[in-house]
């Protein structure tokens, strides 16, 4: 086993929302994550999935402090980020890099991609010329050296995601936390970019959160997974295992969902037809979240909210009748 | 053979930009049979909606537009406006992406579905209404006349997709264009839709076009499929052939880029999609094909039956059979 490299506990994230009622001002809470746990290994992917509103994105930004998480804690390399003074998180940040899904957005428009590049550089004060990190970092990604000078709008949707990558791989960084970062981009292209993933961290060793909701993608990528609903982990284990016998009943119908590109699979298919939407995490279900779309829903699902639990498969799901 | 009940012949669309003139649809030829599900797919840019928003007559004026488009034998290229006004959301209907934008956000659901009623049928407003209930019940959104009454803000993103198919197929159109209707949906919810866009075609016959850029999609509810690169058709068949035994390059490419179970490393197509603007010469395909020769530069391929196949690749009798993906 690898040493860990991070340790989430009882993550909770509540977000204030101001509603404007008519003269009345409402404040609701949106309950975007709740006591979400897990661990990461050096060199490991997990592969954070889950339906839109589901969580991922705040987990990610909780764990690299972007946002102030209102409970819980976050161990990185044994440290604890809430008790570190801002020059120390400050310092540890470079070690933890993020990714973002629209490879459009994530660029200043106005800057070369090597002044893009050596940014952080820059930033975390690193000293001396960065013109051959920048070179280096852009072959590294399969651009080439000509690419510096150039501005974003000169490349493509997988280039750009490309540049993305050398950028967070400036500082060389222990974490990155990939958010979508595929899902803009077109299949054919799709695949040299997580090409491109798995070669970097089979070269330099870092560790993913790989945050998608494509989970043919997350499959393929990841060694761990974990399934989000509503702000809660429902499922979490190795791939393998979550794939091949789900045991929460959400993520049993969140891969039947998942069409297949083969005909004669989608056939042979039983799929699990859900009812109804995700409902709002303002005033998300008593006990199981998920009971007001699950088909076996008791009345004990209401009451008491069910705990992680290790499966014979080996992963841990929250269910009181999981699936076998 | 089964009724054509569209015909797109040589479609050309150009659009004046600041950069120059931009071919967006290159002489695409394309056919949808009565009552089918027809797939299409290509990568972003490759001109699917342009494709349809021409066939609907919903391009903005400055876009040039020639070629033939047949609808049950009417012609729509060239057709006045208020021609398009009454064979829109009649014999042909289109949905979107994001639902909210093709709902009027001031006007209750039930109000808005007797409105596309009745500005193509003969209808009392009772009548109008009471057929709203049992379209939105068709669709699938419990107590439809409770919903009826409520505004579009009121419904989620999915529901709000169902109340757009049930004003699509308010009139009962021959084809129903879908571009992309599950994309911005979870995909729980895209089970749901896709449900009942199939329920749509078997119960009312209607002839359903799916676009999609999710080869996933296309297996589990296609009929037959279309394959689009830079604005033309390149290959087209029966879902079961085209997964089975892929003759095109770029659908062959397309297919052994995904990622599946089992498989160690994914296989990308080389290159980048097509710069519209200055498109390569000849098959456009040519500066990513790992078949390429000298020949593709020069001929533009024309769709040629290939087995049971329509392929536009002037090599394809010559390539090693694909591997299946079926
Ligand atoms: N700044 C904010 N203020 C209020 N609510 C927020 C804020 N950020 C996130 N939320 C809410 O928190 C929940 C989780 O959001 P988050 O973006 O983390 O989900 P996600 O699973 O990543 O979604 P998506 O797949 O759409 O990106 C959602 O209900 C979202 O609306
Ligand atoms: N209104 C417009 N003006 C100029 N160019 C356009 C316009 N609409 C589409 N295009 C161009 O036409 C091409 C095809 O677009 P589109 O059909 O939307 O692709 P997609 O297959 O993703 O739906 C693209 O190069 C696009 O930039
Ligand atoms: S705890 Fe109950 S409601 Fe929740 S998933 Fe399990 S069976 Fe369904
Ligand atoms: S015509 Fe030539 S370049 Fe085009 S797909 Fe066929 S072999 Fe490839
Ligand atoms: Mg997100
Ligand atoms: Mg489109």
């Amino acid at each position: 086993m690898s040493a860990e490299l991070l340790n989430v506990t009882n993550l909770v994230k509540n977000f204030e929302l101001r509603v404007n009622n008519g003269a009345r001002r409402k404040k609701r809470i949106v309950q975007a994550v709740t006591n979400v746990s897990f661990s990461l290994g050096k060199g490991e992917t997990l592969g954070l999935v889950g339906e839109s509103g589901s969580g991922k994105t705040t987990v990610g930004r909780c764990v690299l402090r972007l946002i102030e998480p209102t409970s819980g804690s976050v161990e990185f390399e044994g440290q604890d980020l809430g008790s570190l003074k801002f020059e120390e998180l400050r310092a540890l940040r470079r070690k933890m890099q993020i990714v973002f899904q629209d490879p459009f957005a994530s660029l200043d428009p106005k800057m070369t991609v090597g002044a893009s590049i050596s940014e952080p550089l820059i930033v975390q004060g690193v000293p001396g010329d960065h013109t051959d990190k920048v070179i280096e970092l852009l072959e590294l990604v399969g651009l080439s050296a000509d690419h510096a000078q150039r501005f974003p709008h000169e490349f493509s949707g997988g280039q750009r995601q490309r540049i993305g990558v050398a950028r967070a791989l400036a500082l060389n960084p222990a974490l990155i936390i990939l958010d979508e970062p595929v899902s803009a981009l077109d299949v054919s292209i799709q695949a040299g970019v997580v090409n491109l993933f798995e070669d970097l961290q089979s070269r330099l060793g870092m560790s993913y959160i790989f945050i998608a909701h494509d989970l043919s993608v997350v499959r393929h990528i990841a060694d761990r997974v974990a399934v989000m609903y509503l702000g809660k982990i429902v499922e979490i284990g190795e791939q393998e295992a979550v794939y091949e016998h789900p045991t929460h009943p959400y993520t049993k119908a969140l891969l039947s969902a998942v069409p297949l590109p083969d005909p004669k699979t989608e056939r042979a298919r039983t799929r699990i037809m859900l009812e109804g939407d995700v409902p709002s995490p303002v005033n998300p279900p008593s006990g199981c979240r998920f009971r007001t779309r699950c088909w076996k829903a008791q009345d004990v699902c209401a009451q008491e909210e069910p705990m992680l639990t290790v499966r014979p498969s080996g992963q841990m799901s929250a269910c009181h009748f999981p699936e076998s | 053979m089964t009724e054509k009940v569209l015909e797109i012949r040589d479609l050309h669309v150009t659009f004046d930009t600041p950069a120059g003139p931009l071919e967006a649809v290159r002489g695409l030829d394309l056919d949808v049979s009565a009552g089918e599900l027809l797939g299409v797919v290509g990568e972003s840019g490759s001109g699917k909606s342009v494709t349809f928003l021409a066939t609907m007559g919903l391009l903005p004026v400055r876009a040039r537009v020639t070629g033939s488009v047949l609808l049950a034998g009417e012609q729509l290229i060239g057709a006045s406006a208020k021609q398009m006004r009454s064979v829109r959301g009649r014999t042909l209907s289109m949905i979107f992406q994001d639902p909210l934008s093709a709902l009027n956000p001031v006007h209750r659901i039930g109000v808005q579905i007797s409105e596309m009623l009745r500005s193509h049928q003969d209808l009392s407003a009772s009548e109008a209404d009471k057929r709203a209930v049992e379209l939105l019940d068709i669709v699938g959104i419990p107590q439809p006349s409770d919903r009826a009454r409520q505004y579009p803000h009121e419904f989620s993103g999915g529901m709000r997709q169902r109340v757009v198919i049930a004003i699509a197929i308010a009139n009962n159109p021959k084809v129903l264009i879908a571009d992309e209707p599950t994309t911005a949906l979870d995909v729980t919810v895209q089970a749901q839709i896709l449900e009942v866009i199939e329920r749509v075609q078997e119960r009312f016959g209607t002839a359903v076009v799916l676009i999609t850029h999710d080869l996933g999609v296309i297996a589990r509810v296609a009929d037959r499929v279309n394959v689009m690169y830079a604005g033309r058709n390149v290959e087209q068949g029966t879902i079961d052939s085209l997964f089975d035994h892929p003759s095109h390059p770029y659908t062959r490419g397309l297919l052994a880029s995904l990622p599946r179970p089992g498989k160690q490393r994914l296989k990308p197509i080389t290159g980048f999609p097509p710069n519209m603007l200055n498109p390569p010469s000849g098959c456009a395909f040519h500066t990513r094909c790992e078949f390429a020769a000298d020949i593709c530069k020069n001929e533009l391929p024309n769709l040629v039956g290939f087995g049971d196949l329509l392929t536009a690749c002037v090599r394809a009798r010559e390539l090693p059979k694909s591997e299946s993906f079926a």
